[in-house]
């Protein structure tokens, strides 16, 4: 079974959540012995794990005939791709673009990341996935969220193999409800035309169906997991030198995440105990005003921002951390809470929240519940039988949720999309 | 005849370092020495040290007629005693010629006199000391922080027995009324007020080297003329401004240095002396209250302490900072009292600052932070490190009044230990000499 994937991240660059999910995911089928995948990011670094897959990068993909020597094309490559993939590539190319702006090799140059040109990137990706399909036989096109969508479209009308998309967010889920119709568009178009859906939980299969007017029969929910952790990663030491418990709201500080909900959960823990601190992490659109928003609380010395984390830095923090809070008003996932409770830190998830729908060993509250989600995090600082309780179960019910479960589903999707038979 | 007071304001705050989350309860030292001792050395390279040269010179060249005031915050002199002592020496050469004064203000350059009274009696009462030992002069006018003032603030300088103090002469408090007379406090008649003329002071500090400023360039020629045509009964010209001005903010490829230096011959032409504040004070009446219900000051457009206590961050912090203060002083520990004093710096409150426009642009000039959010964290984070090295000195459960009395008793305690065990040592030695002669027959032990 030969898959073509469209992703738009890929680690170590990751932006959000997608780009872990790719990872795991992928790696998860790639331990089922005749898969092989290839999959397609705007931007490679090169230092890429490409051990169980193999990463195209749209930007190295060549879309206007150059006549290059191989020993130039290999210097300008670098670790990012073969010469020979170039060539094969380069054998492909099925119109003319060279009124499009390109580089010296032919190709198109991308950003990798959500640039204010998004949707010029975006049908530029597309252009591009026409010669990767015609270069790469394969069973079936996998896209992953809506920036892909119109790259597996072309690629499905160029090979004639099914269409599986996958849905790690809807604009609902961003947006709170103001959809942006462009990216609306973009999304319906994705879904009609293809031949399954994957969504990453109920909730988003939900909102396919009811805001998208999609079949039910057509969507599946197949729920995230998380990668087991590094050894490297398990020896990071909390870094805390405060006696204070610790409470972590940990992601994009923005709408979605729902952080206004933090800082007054906050507000009202501090009312009653003063031997905790609340963190922030993260940065995002609604940073400064939650700076504002602490302030007006009167609770700035007690509530800290540290700006973006990355790599390491956020298992630092997880590690430092005594509860792990993630308010999201509309989370299609959230695979944040699977990674607290991996290094032990109990966790509350709104009930908005897709990964609340498989985790029994976390507080559930809703969103707009400042009281209750207070409450719950009073009594994780304060009784020690829960802390350990909800750190101890919480670790042994992560542990079990694992990418490879969730690839044998959505191989039995790519079979069932195939027309092959279930043994 | 007309007089032209200078007073210039010498003030350099100990920045903060980045100091992280994971860094409370772990680091307990704040400061950015490196771009600290970085910013004090350019600033005297280029402004303090050939500064200080060029009013040496005047003063003697002018025969002693050109006089001058200074306002040297402990923040600055601690800077500059330890990284750039020459400046120092420079203000001392000054000192000695007998026409340059030196006067009192809070030490940390601090908003105390805003919330905290006694802390802010306490820096003023420091400050002064530290000039004295410095100068060899006691400081005998106030000047408050960034030219703060209001009502209240006058009474509390007059209270510590400062009959003359400097502010601005602020628009909206003036009027009509121009600012070139000497005014007192409107609830007491003894406090003297020098008012800054805005408009000459800014044309030297800001507008100098404006290339499109209409009366581009600016030269001492000029600038005199202007004096003199002030109205007749209009004798007090009051010049305020940093001492960054000249070299640092107007550079010496200005021609500022040279504007200096040529002020005193153009003055003299005009029959325009020079004064210290003191002199002012001693020689003028004041002609007027001047009434200030809400404090002033010299920053910004709103001349108010929007710099400062503008917006919610700021006054969060500022809150925060002094809802402590007495427990600081109930500590002993120096270390603490030092970053008390170093956290109070107006500075770190000018950083949070989110004006826009030409304001925003000075405020963002001065900062060493990249958004007034950033410097808001930081600072918050250090002051949560501090608050609960403050906290662990005494249990919080006790309030201050108890713990102040509690201390108190075990003050005294201590002392009356000691006294009885004066006396018991005095007793005993009383009691062993008569037993000498008893002990020498049976030894006791």
């Amino acid at each position: 079974m030969k898959a073509l994937m469209f992703g738009w991240e890929f680690p170590p660059h990751i932006l959000g959540g997608l780009g872990t999910a790719s990872y795991g995911l992928t790696k998860g089928m790639s331990k089922q012995s005749d898969m092989e995948i290839i999959f397609v990011i705007p931007k490679p670094w090169g230092d890429e794990d490409q051990s169980f897959l193999k990463i195209i990068g749209a930007c190295n993909t060549p879309v206007v005939w150059k006549d290059v020597r191989w020993e130039y094309v290999r210097d300008r490559l670098g670790s990012t791709m073969s010469h020979d993939d170039y060539y094969r590539m380069r054998d492909h190319i099925y119109a003319d673009f060279s009124y499009k702006y390109t580089n010296d090799l032919g190709c198109i140059e991308f950003s990798g990341r959500y640039p204010d040109n998004l949707l010029e990137e975006i049908n530029n990706y597309s252009i591009v996935a026409g010669v990767i399909a015609r270069t790469y036989p394969c069973d079936v096109i996998h896209s992953h969220d809506w920036l892909t969508y119109p790259a597996g479209i072309h690629a499905k009308n160029v090979t004639g193999k099914p269409l599986v998309i996958h849905v790690h967010a809807t604009d609902f889920d961003r947006s709170r409800g103001n959809v942006n119709p462009q990216v609306y568009g973009i999304e319906k178009d994705g879904m009609d035309h293809a031949d399954h859906i994957i969504t990453v939980s109920n909730l988003t299969r939900n909102t396919v169906i009811e805001k998208y007017y999609i079949d039910p029969r057509k969507v599946t929910t197949v729920h995230n997991a998380v990668e087991p952790l590094d050894p490297e990663i398990e020896a990071i030491q909390s870094r805390s030198g405060t006696k204070d418990k610790v409470v972590t709201f940990l992601g994009r500080i923005t709408m979605q995440k729902g952080p206004e909900y933090f800082v007054e959960a906050a507000y009202r823990v501090l009312q009653k105990a003063d031997n905790v601190r609340f963190v922030m992490a993260g940065s995002g659109d609604k940073m400064n005003e939650m700076i504002r928003h602490a302030a007006y609380r009167k609770i700035s010395d007690k509530f800290h921002f540290t700006g973006f984390l990355k790599g390491k830095q956020v298992y630092e923090m997880l590690k430092s951390s005594d509860v792990y809070v993630m308010p999201s008003v509309s989370e299609p996932f959230g695979i944040s809470p699977l990674e607290a409770m991996q290094v032990g830190v109990p966790s509350i998830v709104s009930k908005q929240s897709g990964c609340a729908e498989i985790l029994e060993n976390v507080i559930k509250t809703d969103y707009w519940d400042i009281d209750a989600m207070a409450d719950a995090i009073y009594s994780i600082i304060t009784y020690p039988s829960m802390y350990t309780y909800l750190k101890e179960e919480g670790k042994k019910e992560v542990d079990e949720i694992k990418w490879e479960y969730a690839g044998q589903k959505v191989r039995r999707i790519y079979d069932a999309v195939c027309g092959i038979k279930q043994y | 005849m007309k007089t032209i007071c200078f007073y210039f304001q010498i003030h350099q705050p100990f920045r903060l370092k980045r100091y992280r989350f994971f860094d409370i309860g772990v680091d307990h030292y704040y400061y950015d020495d490196f771009n600290n001792e970085n910013i004090i050395h350019r600033i005297a390279e280029r402004s303090y040290i050939p500064a200080n040269r060029v009013l040496l010179e005047m003063i003697q060249n002018s025969g002693g007629k050109f006089k001058v005031a200074f306002s040297i915050t402990g923040m600055a002199l601690e800077q500059l005693e330890v990284y750039v002592p020459e400046v120092i020496d420079g203000l001392k050469e000054l000192a000695k010629t007998g026409c340059v004064e030196f006067l009192a203000e809070t030490y940390a350059h601090s908003l105390a006199s805003l919330s905290d009274p006694e802390e802010f009696i306490r820096q003023v009462k420091s400050h002064v000391n530290k000039i004295e030992t410095l100068f060899g002069q006691k400081p005998k006018v106030f000047r408050n922080t960034e030219l703060i003032y209001s009502d209240e603030i006058g009474d509390l300088v007059a209270s510590m027995g400062y009959d003359t103090m400097i502010t601005e002469g602020a628009k909206h408090v003036l009027g009509w009324k121009s600012p070139n007379f000497l005014y007192h406090s409107v609830n007491n008649k003894n406090l003297k007020l020098l008012l800054k003329n805005s408009k000459l002071s800014d044309d030297i500090a800001f507008r100098f080297s404006n290339y499109e400023w209409d009366q581009y360039p600016l030269t001492a020629d000029k600038f005199i003329s202007w004096i003199a045509n002030y109205p007749e009964n209009e004798q007090l010209i009051n010049l305020f401004m940093n001492y960054e001005t000249l070299g640092e903010m107007q550079r010496k490829e200005t021609g500022i240095f040279e504007f200096m230096k040529a002020l005193p011959r153009f003055a003299e032409e005009k029959r325009i002396s020079f004064s210290t504040p003191t002199e002012v004070s001693k020689k003028m009446k004041p002609v007027a209250p001047y009434a200030v219900p809400y404090p002033i000051s010299w920053t910004d457009e709103e001349r108010d302490l929007s710099a400062w206590m503008g917006n919610i961050l700021q006054k969060e912090a500022f809150e925060k900072l002094y809802s402590i203060g007495e427990r600081v002083h109930l500590c002993n520990d120096r270390r603490l009292q030092h970053d008390w004093l170093y956290l109070q710096s107006c500075d770190h409150f000018f950083y949070m600052c989110t004006k826009h426009f030409s304001d925003g642009a000075v405020h963002a000039h001065f900062s060493p932070y990249e958004s007034p959010y950033e410097a808001f964290n930081n600072y918050m984070n250090v002051l949560g490190d501090f608050i609960d090295r403050v906290n662990s000195k005494f249990p919080t459960s006790i309030d201050n009044e108890e713990l102040n009395s509690l201390l108190t008793t075990i003050h005294n305690q201590d002392k009356e230990i000691n006294e009885l065990k004066e006396e018991i040592k005095i007793l005993r030695s009383k009691k062993k000499q008569p037993m000498r002669e008893i002990s020498s027959i049976t030894p006791e032990q």
